[in-house]
């Protein structure tokens, strides 16, 4: 959009007066494309390059073994992803306000551990179990981020210490036996359950209804105030790209088991997240201590006030992932949480665009990024290769995830 | 107007053994652009802090539209209608020019708790692009990241979001430094148009030659001290530096090389 259109909308005529700095024709419209190209908030490729490396992932894995596109392996992609991604979601959030958390895998060991031994060991009901396990995750969150607002450790310590405490913590819950196998019940139908056809499409005809609707009301107030506003073909062609997305994974997880609810409730969360972040005030206030604290501070935002109800809101998504994890795997055993759990979720929010450095990455970098770490291990387990042969890839994948990012950031 | 906005009366400030401010007097007056100048430690800084609330004077009487009043920290000072922009100018990056303006007082539609309240975009949106065509202030787009803009912009949207609780004062602290000519150019425009608005202008600079193009009243600072009040349409520069330099005689340490001499050593 150029400048003059903007003023055509609604302004006054005369502000469409040359630029005071009298630059010449040619070099504003090159420095508004520029400027127009940075409004991407997901850095400068947006989630193109982990689109591109997916679509990459996929044909090498398609063409080395044909059953990798098969309905079961991505219903069974589907399920093992969606915990690691729930807790990737509280870890993006995390990164975005500037701050890091550890504990993550280590605390949904232990909101496994816990929901064993209270729903197994102690004959508690599933539900509250489960209530119960995400409260408390959430309170360890918040001790985390009091420990690091009011004593002043830096979340990176105060989190290492989680990881080591919260694992003795998971052990000493578990007790001698060192593992509680779940019996089918609510805890299990979570990733046991799947919707049928009929369900699924109606959700997904109210998922693309009800984008539409969004996207003309915020048209036609953005008419009405006279501000640019994105055409009704784009909008279209949005909703389309929904519709024909969806009704791909919908044909395609129905011709196994159906939709499972673990996938719909990582998706849910993620789509939840991404409203709080670029609609709320909440959400804004996030990327403003993240992109610049100080700025934030003397703006009036209670930083310290987010920066603790980040942390405590990783914990409570890593207690949710640690639930889901439990009721995928029907057991907890006391190595639940340990290894990849933590480095895959925060490869996968990387991998996905956002920034170590805060302020910067969407809530779908969480589902994008987990869905090209699940996608790379799981065709390595079809394959049968070596754990270390996967390590090695899973690590350069990374780092040439990361380098794509970086490499299109410098050449702004 | 028939007095000033802002009056400050014997300011004293003293850090452990340096006494940073000694009685000094200062004024500002409605649609004036005073230039608050001095060599470095002379005291400007300190003076903006005393202002601004950051740092509040250990003597001195300060008078806001003739009111005697107290400005002990920075919510005193925008309550009473004194606005600064620091020379960090205290943007985020990250958002946009439209987030940045709003930044900690966003627009909402509805409320459910305290932080969780749902932004309304449109009317920040509009009530940017209104701001900013009042002030003649040229973005080509507001849903562009401050990081995308530059030097100027960036300075042009710090000096509007300072305006958006209706100051009388506004305090700028050094907001040329590091810009190039055509940005600084844009800046002091703005400056022009805040003179216009009828507002009071403290312009904190080292740079006499963009005092002179927008500044009405220059007051010097010399070791914390008053060292002169020049009205701008009269002094000539050499008035001013003397006056920061605090001689007649020592007005260059350099001899000036003259052109035919550049020539003579090419």
């Amino acid at each position: 959009m150029t400048h003059s259109s903007t003023q055509a909308a609604g302004g006054p005529p005369t502000i469409s007066a040359p630029d005071s700095a009298g630059e010449r024709p040619s070099t504003r419209s090159r420095r508004q494309e520029a400027a127009s190209w940075g409004r991407s908030r997901r850095g400068r490729l947006g989630p193109l390059p982990v689109v591109v490396g997916l679509v990459i992932i996929w044909t090498i894995f398609q063409f080395k073994n044909d059953r990798f596109l098969s309905a079961q392996n991505l219903t069974d992609l589907a399920l093992q992803i969606a915990s690691t991604g729930t807790i990737a979601v509280g870890l993006f959030m995390v990164l975005v306000v500037g701050e890091i958390d550890l504990s993550v895998g280590i605390v949904s060991g232990l909101a496994g551990a816990i929901l064993g031994v209270l729903a197994v060991n102690n004959g508690v009901n599933a539900t509250l179990a489960i209530v119960a396990v995400v409260l408390i995750t959430l309170l360890i969150g918040v001790l985390h981020g009091l420990i690091v607002v009011r004593v002043g450790v830096p979340s990176f310590v105060v989190t290492l210490a989680g990881l080591i405490g919260w694992q003795g913590l998971e052990l000493y819950v578990l007790g001698n036996g060192g593992s509680i196998n779940f019996p089918p019940s609510v805890i299990t139908d979570l990733t046991s359950t799947f919707l049928g056809t009929p369900a699924a499409v109606t959700l997904g005809a109210v998922l693309c209804i009800g984008y539409a609707a969004t996207l003309q009301v915020a048209s036609s107030r953005r008419a009405r105030a006279g501000l640019r506003r994105s055409s009704p073909l784009s909008n279209a062609l949005r909703v389309l790209l929904l519709a024909a997305l969806l009704a791909l994974a919908i044909f395609e997880l129905e011709r196994d088991r159906g939709v499972p609810l673990a996938l719909l409730i990582f998706i849910f969360i993620v789509v939840l997240v991404d409203i709080v972040m670029r609609k709320t005030q909440f959400g804004r206030h996030v990327l403003a201590v993240g992109g610049n604290r100080e700025a934030a501070r003397r703006a009036g935002i209670p930083v310290d006030r987010i920066r603790v109800e980040v942390l405590a809101f990783s914990a409570m998504m890593a207690g949710v992932g640690g639930v889901l994890s439990a009721s995928r795997l029907l057991s907890v055993s006391a190595s639940a949480g340990t290894g990849d759990t933590l480095l895959n979720a925060i490869a996968a929010v990387v991998i996905g665009g956002t920034s170590l450095f805060g302020g910067r990455g969407s809530a779908y970098s969480a589902l994008l990024g987990m869905l090209l770490i699940g996608s790379i291990s799981n065709g390595m387990d079809l394959l049968s290769l070596d754990s270390s042969v996967k390590l090695m890839i899973t690590g350069i994948v990374l780092l040439l995830a990361v380098s794509v990012d970086a490499l299109s950031r410098a050449r702004r | 107007m028939t007095q000033p906005i802002l009056r400050l009366r014997g300011i004293s400030k003293q850090f452990a053994a340096v006494q940073a401010l000694d009685s000094v007097d200062f004024e500002v007056w409605p649609g004036e652009v005073v230039a608050l100048v001095g060599d470095n430690g002379a005291g400007k800084s300190t003076l903006v802090k005393v202002m601004s609330g950051v740092g509040p004077p250990d003597e001195g009487v300060i008078e806001f539209n003739g009111v005697e009043c107290a400005i002990h920290k920075p919510h005193d000072a925008t309550r009473l209608g004194i606005a600064t922009v620091f020379q960090d100018l205290a943007l985020c990056e990250n958002l946009d020019v439209a987030a940045n303006l709003f930044l900690g007082q966003e627009s909402v539609s509805w409320r459910l708790a305290k932080a969780l309240a749902w932004l309304d975009e449109v009317e920040m949106e509009g009530r940017t692009r209104r701001l900013l065509q009042a002030l003649s202030v040229k973005i080509p787009e507001l849903t562009t990241l401050v990081e995308s803009l530059s030097g100027g912009q960036r300075q042009a949207v710090a000096i509007t979001r300072a305006l958006l609780g209706g100051p009388q004062v506004v305090l700028l602290d050094e907001p040329t430094a590091a810009l190039g000519v055509e940005q600084t150019a844009l800046v002091l425009d703005l400056v022009d148009q805040l003179r216009e608005q009828g507002l009071g202008v403290v312009l904190i600079s080292h740079n006499l030659a963009d005092i002179f193009e927008v500044a009405d009243r220059a007051v010097v600072l010399r070791l914390g001290k008053n060292g002169g009040n020049f009205s701008l349409d009269t002094a000539t520069s050499q008035d001013v530096v003397s006056a920061i330099t605090g001689g007649t005689g020592a007005l260059r340490r350099r001899p000036v090389r003259s052109r035919e001499k550049v020539h003579d050593d090419a």
